[in-house]
């Protein structure tokens, strides 16, 4: 295991972000090394969507600061974070329901060289072999299960240093769970540090190596996903022992 | 879904088929078996095309739902008629003036959809219908600034310089000039847009940018369009560029389908042929059904094809040989 994180990717210090009047996070702080994976675990409300999507600038933070690789990149837009080598896979897969899959991933990598396509999606069906078969289908025909290889599939066609997974478990059955995070493992391993947030605390536990935990906007516990594990209050509130 | 895939050279042939096409719709004008009425509907009916195609850019394709399509199409008759009378009719200026029409109109596309290309659908709808309105009270009032243009009498004195040849000649351009767009990486990266702005932005498209240069672009082919209406019909009314006007070309794209190249041209011939025919085909007495016949040519279709007639697909020879896209 690739546990001690040398270089720091992503630093997000006291993050705040409101909605009109209402405060979704109340300045949290939380980092992700190089080659981690670090999750957000948190009920409904808990504000783990906004933080993702304050750090990919799909939301404007109102106060904090956020660096990947040293660089400020809070207020920055989402389209230019994405240059940086950060993806979010966006809560609720979205994926262009009307195109192929194949369109899918070229608009996954539309920033990069078109040189390198094809030998990205080459990469990418080694951990989603089923879209390889799926490639002229429009995504609108995909199962739900397919819908997350997809989308995740389509983050990794720019090539991220870290991925952000917003739910990936969400209306999947347990099997189809067990097999998207044996995925998650997998490009971690192949080098990907990944940033998830789930509500399915025992799986995102499984394949973290640090958790955060999140209640009503702010950062409550923190530590590695072991020391976690045996929290009561993780026991009691999150994996319901 | 299509299946087959086409091994001839589609598109060659369908540039042979279009040039016969064409020659033969010449020679059935110059021999006047069209009449000049007929011929002066034909070129209706391009300039419906290059319009609609504009707008097919922008709310087929990139999913901005605009109803001021017809102001661009107002400014860039205006614009043109200007270039063209004050540097005097020749084959240049009108050249001149149809630049000048598009370049026009793009550039107050592209003032305007900055900050209105922030709202969405029905937003933006309003936000453009409100633009056409005070386009159109501007050239109502026209004179007041620039004699010429006429204010609400109309502008006069713009000399016929466009005909069937020309129309056509620019229509063949717009089709091409569109299909090799929405069909490129761009294509993709506007059609994204329109399927899930946040989703585009999260795959790192700038979408504002995208936005405005679909809504910039289309808005030019109004403006091409608007400058050959404006030397075929030789008149310029305000009341020809109201907001009723965008509403007839939002029908010709939503009935050709959505995001279908093959679906506007289609749709813009047979539009304006139907009705300029029914004008003919139905005696004098009943000549007022007319305004009845067409709307309900429109909710028939919208409940049996609500996806236009081509639903976002295209002719064989419009498709490039790899993608075969649905939308």
């Amino acid at each position: 295991m690739t546990q001690q994180s040398n270089g720091v990717l992503l630093s997000v210090k006291d993050l705040v972000v409101s909605y009109g009047a209402i405060r979704a996070l109340h300045g949290i702080s939380f980092e992700v090394g190089e080659g981690e994976v670090v999750t957000l675990i948190g009920a409904n409300g808990a504000g783990k969507s906004t933080t993702l999507n304050a750090v990919s600038g799909l939301v404007r933070p109102s106060g904090g600061e956020i660096r990947f690789l040293g660089r400020r990149i809070d207020g920055k837009p989402g389209h230019a974070i994405v240059r940086l080598g950060l993806t979010q896979v966006p809560e609720g897969r979205r994926p262009f329901l009307g195109m192929t899959v194949r369109e899918n991933l070229q608009l996954g990598a539309f920033n990069r060289p078109k040189s390198e396509i094809s030998e990205t999606m080459d990469r990418v069906f080694k951990s989603f072999p089923r879209l390889k078969e799926r490639l002229g289908q429009t995504a609108g025909t995909l199962s739900g299960g397919e819908l997350q290889m997809l989308a995740m599939a389509r983050g990794l066609m720019a090539r991220p240093r870290l991925m952000m997974l917003d739910e990936p478990s969400m209306g999947l059955s347990p099997i189809l769970v067990q097999e998207i995070f044996s995925i998650i493992s997998e490009i971690n391993r192949q080098g990907t540090s990944i940033l998830l947030v789930e509500q399915n605390a025992y799986m995102a536990l499984r394949v973290a190596h640090r958790v955060y935990v999140l209640e009503t906007g702010e950062v409550v516990l923190s530590g590695t996903a072991a020391e976690l594990r045996e929290s009561p209050r993780v026991k009691s509130a999150y994996l319901g022992e | 879904m299509t299946g087959t895939r086409r091994r001839l050279s589609p598109g060659w042939l369908a540039l042979i088929v279009t040039v016969l096409a064409y020659a033969a719709l010449q020679t059935l004008m110059s021999t006047k078996v069209i009449n000049p009425y007929w011929q002066q509907v034909a070129g209706l009916a391009g300039i419906m095309a290059v319009s609609a195609l504009g707008l097919n850019l922008v709310y087929g394709y990139t999913g901005q739902f605009s109803l001021g399509h017809a102001a661009f199409y107002g400014i860039g008759a205006y614009a043109s008629a200007l270039v063209t009378r004050s540097l005097g009719p020749s084959i240049w200026t009108l050249l001149l003036g149809i630049a000048a029409g598009a370049v026009i109109a793009g550039l107050v596309a592209f003032l305007i959809g900055l900050p209105i290309l922030r709202l969405r659908s029905d937003y933006l709808a309003i936000a453009t219908l409100g633009f056409g309105i005070i386009m159109k009270v501007l050239f109502d009032n026209s004179d007041a600034v620039i004699p010429m243009m006429g204010g609400s009498a109309g502008m006069t004195g713009i000399a016929r310089l466009t005909n069937f040849a020309w129309v056509f000649v620019f229509a063949l351009g717009a089709t091409v000039v569109l299909r090799n767009l929405v069909f490129s990486s761009v294509g993709r990266a506007l059609v994204s847009v329109r399927e899930d702005e946040l989703a585009a932005e999260a795959v790192g498209i700038n979408t504002t940018k995208y936005k405005t240069l679909g809504f910039t672009l289309g808005c030019m082919y109004a403006g091409v369009a608007g400058a050959l209406y404006a030397h075929l019909y030789a008149y310029l009314n305000p009341f020809n560029f109201d907001f009723l006007k965008s509403i007839d070309v939002l029908l010709v794209v939503v009935l050709g389908g959505l995001g279908s190249i093959s679906g506007t041209l289609v749709a813009a011939v047979a539009w304006t042929f139907l009705l300029e025919g029914l004008r003919v085909a139905l005696p004098a007495s009943i000549q007022d059904w007319r305004m009845v016949i067409y709307p309900l040519v429109m909710v028939v279709f919208m409940i049996f094809r609500p996806g236009g007639l081509f639903s976002g697909t295209e002719f064989g020879f419009l498709k490039p040989r790899s993608a075969r896209r649905r939308t």
